[in-house]
This record gives C-alpha cells, sequence and structure tokens, in this order.
C-alpha cells in the first residue's frame, strides 16, 4: 500500500526547462490487458519514477504523462521487458534541459 | 574511406576527454551529443576527484568552472529521528591533485567539451545517435535520424543508460539490484550564508553524505554538496529494494529534506532545478565487455563507477576511462588495426590503474549493502539510542558506561553486529 503524499513533484518538475516533443511520446505503456502483472508492475514504477509520473488515482486507476520526464531510465531498468512499450531517448533537441545539473 | 577517425558518443566527462586527446593527436574526431549543449542532459552529486583531471588538464584549476573545493568531508549515519555526524578536516585535502572539487555538469561539462573543441574535433549537439552501423559484428559507424556516419573506431560515451552497448558489445540490461535512481535539487543561497552555515572559510566546500535511513528503512543514502552560491541536495535508492517500499523515492526525498539536521543549512534556499538520473552500483560484475572491433566503451557506459555509500566515484573513472580509450585509439590508428585484439590496449591499461583495480577491490561492497539492511534502519537507530543513553541527562540515576554503549547493541543482537562488522570489512 502505498502512503500519503505530500509533496507536490509537478511543481518541481516546472522549475526545469523542457522543450517536449508533442508528436511523438518517447516512453510508451502496453494497454493494461496485453501485459501479464500490469498493476504490480506499475506500481513499481510510481513508487520509483523520481519525477512522479506514473500515477494511481483514488479510484486505482493509472495514468502516464511523459511531458516531465527526467530521461533517467529508471522505469527502462524496471519494466523495459514487462509494461513498458517502448523507451527511447526523445527525438533531435526535445526534452529535458538542466542548465545546472 | 571511413568519415572520421573516430566518432564519440556523448559529451560527458569520458567523451569530451577522449575527444579532446584524439583531437590533440591530430586524429579527425567527431563528438555527437544528444543534449543541445554539453551537460543539459547531465547530472551528478557530485565532485570530482581531481587526480584524474590534473593528468589531462594539469592547470584545470585555473581555466574549468569549479565550484569550491572540498576541504570538510561530512559523514553521518542518519535515523528519522537523530543524526550523528563525523566532520572531519584536514591539510591534505588542500594539496592538488589529491583534492576535491564539488562541480555543476551544465557549466563544467561545456568547458570540457569546449577544450575538444578548441584542439579540433567536431561536435554536434542535439542529435541522438539511434543505432550503430555493423558488420560482421565490427562497429562502423553509427545512424543519427536520416544520416549515416562512418568511422574506424567509434567510442560510446553515452552513460549509465546507454541504449547501443548492447548491440556494440552484447552488454546486459543492468538489474534492479545493481542500479539506483538519484535525485537532487539545486538550492540557491548566497555564498556567505552557505559558508556560515556549513562552517567553512570563503570559497571552501564541503561534501556531507548521509549513510543509514535517509530512504525509509531501504537501501539508499543522500548527500548535500556545497557549491559557490547553491547547495546540491540529493538523495539515491537501490531500484530492487526501492520498489518494495511504501513510500514513493520523490517522498522520501522530501522528508529527507524535512529533517532536523537537514532543514537549517538550506532553510529560505529557492530550489531552483530538480534532476534524476541513474547512478551503477553494481560495481565490477556489471561490466560488460568494454571492447570489440571498431568500438570501446567507457564510462558509466562501462559501469566503471563505485558508491560505498561514503564515497562515490564516477566521473574520475569516465575521465581516466576516456582518456585510455583515446590512447588505445591513437595507436590502433596508427598502427592501421583497430581490431579488438589491437583495442585490448584498452582494457590493459585499465587493468594496470586505479579503475579496475579499485571495481576489483570493492567487488564484494554492492552485495553486502544489498544484504545488509540493518545498516539502513537498524543500525541507525542502535547509535541513536547509544547516542541518548550518553547524552541525555534526565535526573534518573545513571547506568555504567557500558551499559549505556551495550544495551542497544543487544536490541540488534551481538552476534548480528559483529557478523555485519566482520562483512562490511572484508568487502571494503
Ligand atoms: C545522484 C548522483 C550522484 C553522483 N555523485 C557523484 C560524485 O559525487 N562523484 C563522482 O565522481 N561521481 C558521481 N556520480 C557518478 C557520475 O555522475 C557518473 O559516473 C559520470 O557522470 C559518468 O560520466 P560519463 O561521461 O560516463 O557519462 P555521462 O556524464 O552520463 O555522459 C553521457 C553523455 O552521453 C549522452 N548520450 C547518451 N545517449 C546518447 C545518444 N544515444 N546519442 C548521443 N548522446 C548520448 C548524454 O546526453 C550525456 O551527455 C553520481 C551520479 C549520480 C546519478
Ligand atoms: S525515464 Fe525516469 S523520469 Fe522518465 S518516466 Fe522513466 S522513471 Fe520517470
Amino acid at each position: 500500500m502505498i502512503k500519503d503524499i505530500t509533496v507536490n513533484v509537478d511543481a518541481k518538475l516546472s522549475l526545469n526547462r523542457y522543450d517536449v516533443d508533442e508528436e511523438a511520446a518517447h516512453i510508451e505503456l502496453k494497454e493494461p490487458d496485453a501485459a501479464p502483472d500490469f498493476d504490480r508492475e506499475f506500481d513499481k514504477l510510481v513508487l520509483a519514477c523520481p519525477a512522479g509520473l506514473y500515477k494511481r488515482d483514488a479510484d486505482g486507476r493509472t495514468s502516464f504523462d511523459y511531458a516531465g520526464c527526467l530521461e533517467c531510465g529508471t522505469c527502462r531498468i524496471l519494466c523495459g521487458t514487462t509494461i513498458l512499450d517502448h523507451w527511447n531517448y526523445p527525438g533531435p533537441t526535445k526534452g529535458v534541459e538542466y542548465r545546472w545539473g | 574511406m571511413a568519415d572520421f577517425d573516430v566518432i564519440v558518443v556523448g559529451a560527458g566527462c569520458a567523451g569530451s576527454v577522449a575527444a579532446y586527446q584524439l583531437a590533440k593527436a591530430g586524429k579527425s574526431v567527431l563528438m555527437i551529443e544528444r543534449g543541445n549543449y554539453a551537460g543539459a542532459k547531465n547530472m551528478t552529486g557530485g565532485r570530482i576527484y581531481s587526480h584524474s583531471l590534473k593528468k589531462v588538464f594539469p592547470d584545470f584549476e585555473e581555466e574549468a568552472p569549479l565550484e569550491r573545493r572540498v576541504t570538510h568531508e561530512r559523514i553521518s549515519l542518519i535515523d528519522p529521528e537523530a543524526n550523528f555526524t563525523i566532520d572531519f578536516t584536514s591539510d591534505k585535502m588542500h594539496t592538488p591533485g589529491e583534492d576535491s572539487w564539488t562541480v555543476l555538469r551544465g557549466p563544467f561539462d561545456q568547458w570540457l567539451a569546449q577544450q575538444a573543441e578548441d584542439a579540433g574535433a567536431e561536435c554536434i549537439y542535439g542529435i541522438p545517435v539511434d543505432d550503430l552501423v555493423t558488420e560482421d559484428g565490427a562497429v562502423k559507424g553509427v545512424v543519427a535520424g536520416e544520416d549515416t556516419l562512418t568511422a574506424d573506431i567509434v567510442i560510446l560515451a553515452d552513460g549509465v543508460n546507454s541504449l547501443l552497448t548492447a548491440k556494440a558489445v552484447g552488454a546486459p540490461t543492468p538489474q534492479p539490484h545493481q542500479m539506483a535512481v538519484g535525485l537532487k535539487e539545486l538550492i540557491e543561497l548566497p555564498a556567505e550564508v552557505i559558508e556560515d552555515r556549513l562552517l567553512l572559510a570563503p570559497g571552501e566546500g564541503a561534501a556531507w553524505l548521509f549513510a543509514g535511513d535517509a530512504t525509509h528503512g531501504h537501501v539508499g543514502g543522500a548527500f548535500m554538496y556545497t557549491n559557490k552560491d547553491s547547495i546540491s541536495l540529493g538523495l539515491v535508492a537501490t531500484l530492487s529494494d526501492l520498489v518494495t517500499a511504501d513510500t514513493p523515492v520523490y517522498q522520501m526525498f522530501e522528508d529527507f529534506k524535512q529533517h532536523p539536521a537537514v532543514a537549517p543549512p538550506v532553510k529560505g534556499g529557492k530550489v531552483v532545478e530538480y534532476s534524476g538520473h541513474m547512478v551503477p552500483e553494481g560495481g565490477y560484475a556489471m561490466v560488460p565487455k568494454l571492447v570489440t572491433d571498431g568500438c570501446l566503451v567507457t564510462g558509466d557506459a562501462g559501469m566503471l563507477c563505485i558508491n560505498l555509500g561514503y564515497c562515490v566515484r564516477g566521473m574520475d573513472f569516465a575521465v581516466t576511462s576516456g582518456d585510455f580509450a583515446a590512447q588505445a585509439a591513437i595507436e590502433a590508428l596508427d598502427a592501421g588495426d583497430v581490431s579488438a585484439a589491437k583495442l585490448a590496449r584498452y582494457t590493459q591499461l585499465l587493468d594496470g590503474s586505479y579503475v579496475m583495480k579499485d571495481l576489483r577491490q570493492f567487488q564484494k561492497f554492492p552485495h553486502f549493502m544489498e544484504s545488509t539492511k540493518r545498516i539502513f534502519n537498524e543500525y541507525p537507530a542502535m547509535v541513536r539510542d547509544m547516542m541518548n543513553n550518553l547524552f541525555i541527562v534526565d535526573g534518573e540515576p545513571c547506568v555504567p558506561l557500558r551499559r549505556k554503549l551495550m544495551d542497544p547493541v543487544k536490541t540488534v543482537g551481538i552476534m548480528n553486529v559483529l557478523k555485519d562488522a566482520k562483512g562490511g570489512v572484508t568487502a571494503l
């Protein structure tokens, strides 16, 4: 069971500079029916994605938005062969841009 | 004929050093970086141990955009309710080549890449390499978008999350117990405030690592590094154990940031950036093949990194491996032989240096950390209780010192403590 979350990660992400590729998603999930253990695998990413992009709402519905991605690759290591359909780097000039890093 | 003598993929510490040395030796070099400038995609703790950089750039102290020289080492054993810190400072920390400097990868990587460009390397930014051109297992070039470019040698310096080493050298995808996720806030504060709060002389810096329970009892740790006008505050957690937690990693970080030992130094600071990056933690066991026909693998792409909790080293390994890769490539190009057998000079150089010696020395450490979860919950609590017994005076008659110290040890179990101490000493 995941405990209550008090921190607003989206507000932290909004500090960063991004050029989001609206045309193409560099990370996509499989359909829940197409992957055995979808829920269990998804919850790993709820815990481990530093950007909090894998979300489960109060009714248990899952959602994912690649827009705030920090391009760390954690979800690829954990679920690259289970519930991710693909994991690529964003296309030319796109994605996060650290000013300090 | 190939388009270039060498193509370097990735302009991090390893890539830029390799490109610099190759260009300086008169080779035609193309460095391709997916960020819009070097450093745009990179994050580190962090501090770089200078010994590696000094060999390549003897005057780097004057030239590179460094933040602060580390003159204070702080290491804490943190528990949610307490914190026990050792603060060490020494004249040795001022010795060039034995010292370490905090850096921010945005400015630092741009400077490194500029050295390569000034030496004559061509650099392209904002373009990810999508694929490698191979022929009978030999690497012949790279594919980026519509373009194919060929080279006698390709140096992979594309970091911990390399999508190219699988094809080049058959590197397996790292396992979750071999990888940690790191996240970090950059917190702006005036220089004098940082110096006053962290007890630093003007211009000097601190490296502060938090072992124990910064991660809700799970395998991981946290760090605080002082920069000129900012503090790098972050947390690292091993993936295999993190996914058994009940709290997301970003919430662990927030709880760490609110800890009474951590909040005061960063109080009132302005968070200006939030970053995430993986750390290869599996040590020697996860190093893939580093050489194949026409290709060398360097830095984090080759998993050349050590995380000991009190000491994280990846940037010095990256610099040295980039340097050695360039040396091996130059010898191979001059001999007109870029086969794996000839390029094996690279692994020879690594084997003969601190890089492989240290990786081997600490090869048992990752397993020790992973299998000794007490480090992340029971031991911080044990030390907290010992110190409470020692320092809290409440008017009750005192128990003898022996009991003050031994009672908390008994709670964990004397045999457990002895066993873990032996394991730790063997692994280090
Ligand atoms: C939280 C954290 C704390 C750390 N603390 C320290 C510390 O204090 N001291 C220390 O020495 N080390 C530390 N490390 C480790 C250190 O940061 C790394 O070991 C080091 O940065 C590795 O350098 P590199 O050049 O191999 O890779 P990177 O610096 O990651 O460079 C790889 C480059 O390749 C580019 N790239 C990737 N794929 C492609 C592609 N397909 N096409 C084109 N370009 C590509 C990337 O954009 C990047 O610029 C830390 C790491 C983390 C995550
Ligand atoms: S790459 Fe990292 S930041 Fe991006 S979605 Fe995956 S885990 Fe989250």
